[in-house]
């Protein structure tokens, strides 16, 4: 799941060295947090989050057969 | 096309500093040399190299290629096939599990939509719309909106009042509006801002 997360949010930025991926663990969610450099900030997030929302959508769809529901968080 | 034009010392350290600059590969890039570096004699005479350099992203060839990554990542093997329309360019998915990448009402194939025009166009000046399919999904989402449109145009008349509908991504707005634009007994108009934005039939004569 992160690698997915990276292969998309690397694609969109334009500093994809900053990019960094956490991953929170609990018992009925995971939370990736994801962070970039500063100024592709509106890269990944977008018009009114509509980035951020695509991306969400995609990794769901990819997560539907664990059993956790999946969190990303844009720090 | 993005294009820099460095001066520096010598010819390779102005074409590291401009692929630094361009965050690309020397294979993706056509290299110009409009001056060489002179050493000159004792400090005299020294001229410093310049160098254009242009980047050569394909924006298709960076859609499939963006394409098959998440779509492997997603844990779905794709093979894509490439095909030119009078709306677009058409990346057609095949694979046995396309239905992860369908989504419901085609909310993840319309995600990838957006995240694969964006990356595609993003390092070039020129703006490629790309479509994606899998399995003929537009052809028969387009059925169905087409039956959709013209059940609730017969409904907006039968109560004589305006009917909205679900909030729709823009190409499938335009299904409705082009299936009702013959119908003179109904108006359509969007309303809303995206991704929000919705389509509402009203009866002519309201």
């Amino acid at each position: 799941m992160e690698e997915l997360i990276e292969t998309i949010v690397k694609a969109l930025v334009d500093h994809p060295d900053d990019v960094r991926i956490e991953e929170v663990e609990t018992s009925s969610m995971v939370t990736y947090q994801l962070s970039v450099n500063s100024e592709d900030m509106g890269k990944v997030i977008g018009k009114q989050g509509r980035i951020a929302k695509a991306i969400r959508t995609v990794i769901n769809a990819a997560g539907t057969n664990e059993s956790k529901k999946i969190n990303l968080e844009i720090v | 096309m993005k294009q820099v034009t460095i001066t520096s010392k010598s010819v390779e350290e102005a074409v590291e500093e401009a692929l630094a600059q361009l965050r690309a590969s020397k294979d993706k890039v056509e290299i110009e040399i409009i001056e060489e570096s002179k050493k000159g004699f004792l400090g005299l005479g020294a001229k410093p190299a310049t160098v254009k350099v242009t980047l050569n992203a394909d924006p298709l060839e960076e859609a499939v290629q963006f394409l098959k990554e998440v779509a492997s990542k997603m844990g779905v093997e794709v093979d894509v096939t490439v095909k030119e329309d009078e709306e677009g360019t058409i990346l057609e998915m095949a694979s046995e599990k396309i239905a992860i990448l369908i989504g419901k009402r085609g909310q993840t194939l319309n995600a990838l939509q957006y995240l694969t025009n964006l990356v595609a166009n993003k390092s070039s000046d020129e703006f490629k719309r790309m479509i994606l399919d899998a399995e003929n999904y537009r052809e028969r989402r387009k059925e169905t909106l087409e039956k959709l449109a013209y059940r609730l145009a017969s409904k907006a008349l039968k109560i004589n009042k305006k009917v909205s509908l679900e909030p729709m991504p823009s190409m499938e707005r335009k299904v409705i509006h082009m299936t009702l634009k013959s119908n003179s007994k109904v108006q359509t108009s969007s309303e809303g801002s995206e991704p929000h934005r919705r389509v509402i039939i009203t009866p002519t004569n309201e």
